[in-house]
């Protein structure tokens, strides 16, 4: 079964008179518990796909279906609500509240959604325990390692089992034992049959991966499978 | 609805973490509203007591009464004018009494000031007031201890006198005063009755409560020639509607009694109570109107404050609203967040400002019978909400309609 599809998508940025084609006809399709990869040199549209597809974005021209429905038909506030429940977005610079604590930071969405209090501190303190976390629920992201706010990051991402988590360098800012150690974690996620995009820059980190794509000047320059 | 009681649960708890995080700023920002809010109740109560003590104070004099004076109380007419009138004398009230039919009392009055005294006790610059046994049907007083003086007492210009609840208690402290003797420059005063307590400070010195009666007859006895001064005569209208019908007689009386012909101006003046509300009215009026602007300029001085603090709390969170967005939060999420938080910023300085204005008002309830209502309290409560959700909104606005990508690239 297809959670996205892609069809031509374009992405313009307009710069003034200069137009700048961050994605140029992208179609492409992410299975369930597929694991992909997305590489390719900077300003090659990585992170403005990644936006479109986590439906941060819109795109310009195209048709993006997620689970077989039109994302450009939605409203802003379905949009939130596809956000919160489908997708779970991981960072290169984690963002996380800084004033909240690891505990409330994987507790919001789960606010969002409207689940009540004692639910959602079951929920959240469950999936900080699956990645490790559960002696460092109360410590403020300016407590805690690079790795083990990427694990918070991570958490919140997982807490509302969403059909797919999207990373966009999620080892960018770590150093490559630390990375490593996030890479095997989301190997285990996708072990138990999640889907993950990953955008990355070093082939290492694209080897867990199962498919990479490669991208170039806003285009497709290599799909394949990663054995 | 109650998915918005949750959000506005969760926003009263976001609310409160970002305000403890930024204390400092919390309490600089909540100053104006404190002040706005503590000027608003300060304002409401002091004019609510300033209406109560004018009432009492208009009730004691008793509100049907017509008072002739050689004197108008209020008037444009010119002062040397009213000088050159002749003085009303005891003479001209008993032709007037035997003349008049509407009023149900006509009393003569006339006030001199006098230190009175009972043993090392005394009252320096009490105000006396000589009149009849009449006078009594012309106020509402009650009496505390004993009698008014009575009309044999009146005529035959007895050593009497009724005292004001303060007096009595100076010179008597808690003890029983009636039968006892006052002095008054060195001469002695029988105590015939205590009145109670009336109570208006807005009279200052014309509060019964600080007066001494005695029979008109002693005061020209001992104290005053009768040539030197004007008296005045206080009657009473049947009730409220006869004020006119009386007042025309009074008028016309008095033009008899001083032989004046159809083309000559009164000599006298015929004043009213009602002179005095006009006037506490037009007065109060004015405070008012001032009073509602400068306490309108320090709210929407307080409000900007807090408009401006959550615009630049706004911009510095913009990459937090981004990952709120990112996800889940909707935009009416955000929306209801940052009004909270300004409402709630609104609420606290409301509830000191109302806490700093009942400390004041106690103060001021030494000047004016009053302190802070129930309804004053719940009115600053609202008008501080509104100002918090008023002063909120374009700054939550800003914050709901950010584009989450570029909020997540702020840097
Ligand atoms: N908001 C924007 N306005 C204008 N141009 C933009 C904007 N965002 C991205 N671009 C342009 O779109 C192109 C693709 O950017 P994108 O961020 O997707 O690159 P990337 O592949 O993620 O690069 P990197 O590896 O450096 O993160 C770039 O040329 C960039 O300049
Ligand atoms: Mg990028």
């Amino acid at each position: 079964m297809n959670i996205i599809n892609l069809e031509n998508i374009t992405r313009i940025y307009q710069l003034g008179s200069e137009e700048v084609r961050a994605l140029d006809g992208i179609s492409l399709r992410i299975d369930k518990n597929e694991y992909v990869a997305i590489m390719g040199p900077s300003g090659s549209g990585k992170s403005t796909l990644m936006n479109i597809l986590g439906c941060l974005d819109t795109p310009t021209s195209g048709k993006y279906d997620f689970k077989g429905i039109n994302v450009s038909d939605m409203s802003d506030n379905e949009l939130a609500e596809i956000r919160n429940r489908e997708i779970g977005f991981v960072f290169q610079t984690f963002n996380l509240l800084p004033r909240s604590n690891a505990f409330h930071n994987v507790e919001l969405p789960l606010i969002y959604s409207g689940i009540h209090s004692l639910k959602r501190k079951e929920i959240a303190k469950e999936t900080l325990t699956s990645v490790g976390l559960e002696d460092r629920l109360h410590h403020k992201p300016s407590e805690l390692s690079g790795g083990q706010r990427q694990r918070v990051a991570i958490a919140r991402a997982l807490v509302t089992t969403p059909s797919i988590i999207l990373a966009d360098e999620p080892t960018g800012n770590l150093d490559s034992k630390t990375g490593g150690d996030i890479m095997l974690l989301f190997n285990a996620i996708h072990k138990q049959g999640n889907t993950i995009i990953l955008v990355t820059h070093e082939e290492y980190i694209a080897k867990h991966a199962k498919r990479i794509i490669r991208l170039l000047d806003g285009k497709i320059e290599r799909d394949e499978k990663n054995e | 609805m109650s998915n918005y009681l949750f959000e506005l649960k969760e926003g009263l708890i976001i609310a409160f973490k970002a305000i403890r995080a930024n204390k400092a700023r919390a309490i600089l920002t909540t100053l104006g509203v404190v002040i706005g809010i503590c000027a608003v109740a300060l304002m409401s109560t002091t004019i609510k007591g300033m209406d109560i003590a004018f009432e009492e104070g208009i009730s004691s004099l008793g509100s049907d009464n017509l008072y002739i004076d050689k004197w108008a109380w209020f008037s444009d007419e010119e002062f040397w004018k009213m000088r050159n009138r002749k003085n009303l004398k005891l003479s001209d009230y008993e032709k007037f009494k035997n003349l008049a039919q509407l009023p149900i009392a006509v009393a003569p009055t006339l006030w001199i000031v006098k230190k009175v005294e009972y043993g090392n006790n005394y009252v320096e610059g009490t105000l006396i007031t000589g009149s009849t046994d009449e006078y009594l049907k012309t106020t509402n007083f009650d009496f505390d201890e004993g009698r008014f003086f009575s009309a044999i007492e009146s005529k035959s210009s007895r050593n009497v006198v009724v005292l004001g609840k303060e007096v009595a208690d100076h010179l008597f402290k808690s003890k029983n005063a009636s039968e006892k003797y006052i002095k008054i420059s060195g001469i002695k005063f029988k105590v015939v009755g205590i009145l109670k307590k009336q109570g208006s400070n807005l009279l200052g010195n014309f509060n019964p409560d600080k007066q001494v009666y005695m029979p008109i007859g002693a005061v020209f006895k001992h104290f005053e020639r009768a040539s030197n001064r004007s008296i005045a005569i206080i009657i009473r209208a049947q009730n409220t509607s006869m004020v006119e019908a009386t007042k025309e007689e009074a008028e016309d009386i008095m033009r008899r009694i001083r032989g004046l012909m159809y083309d000559e101006e009164n000599d006298f003046s015929i004043n009213q109570q009602e002179g005095l509300t006009q006037n506490y009215n037009k007065t109060v009026g004015v405070i008012k109107i001032a009073g509602l602007l400068i306490t309108g300029l320090s709210l929407l001085v307080g409000a900007i404050g807090i408009m401006n603090i959550m615009f630049v709390s706004v911009k510095e969170r913009t990459r937090e609203i981004g990952i709120r967005k990112a996800i889940g939060a909707k935009k009416r999420t955000i929306l209801t967040q940052f009004i909270t938080e300004a409402s709630t910023i609104c609420l606290i300085g409301g509830l000191i400002g109302l806490i700093l204005a009942i400390l004041l008002s106690m103060a001021i309830n030494k000047f004016l019978p009053t302190s802070i209502q129930f309804d004053t309290v719940i009115l600053a409560i609202i008008i501080s909400l509104i100002t918090g959700i008023l002063a909120g909104f374009a700054p939550a606005y800003t914050a709901a309609k950010m584009d989450p990508v570029e909020a997540l690239r702020y840097e």
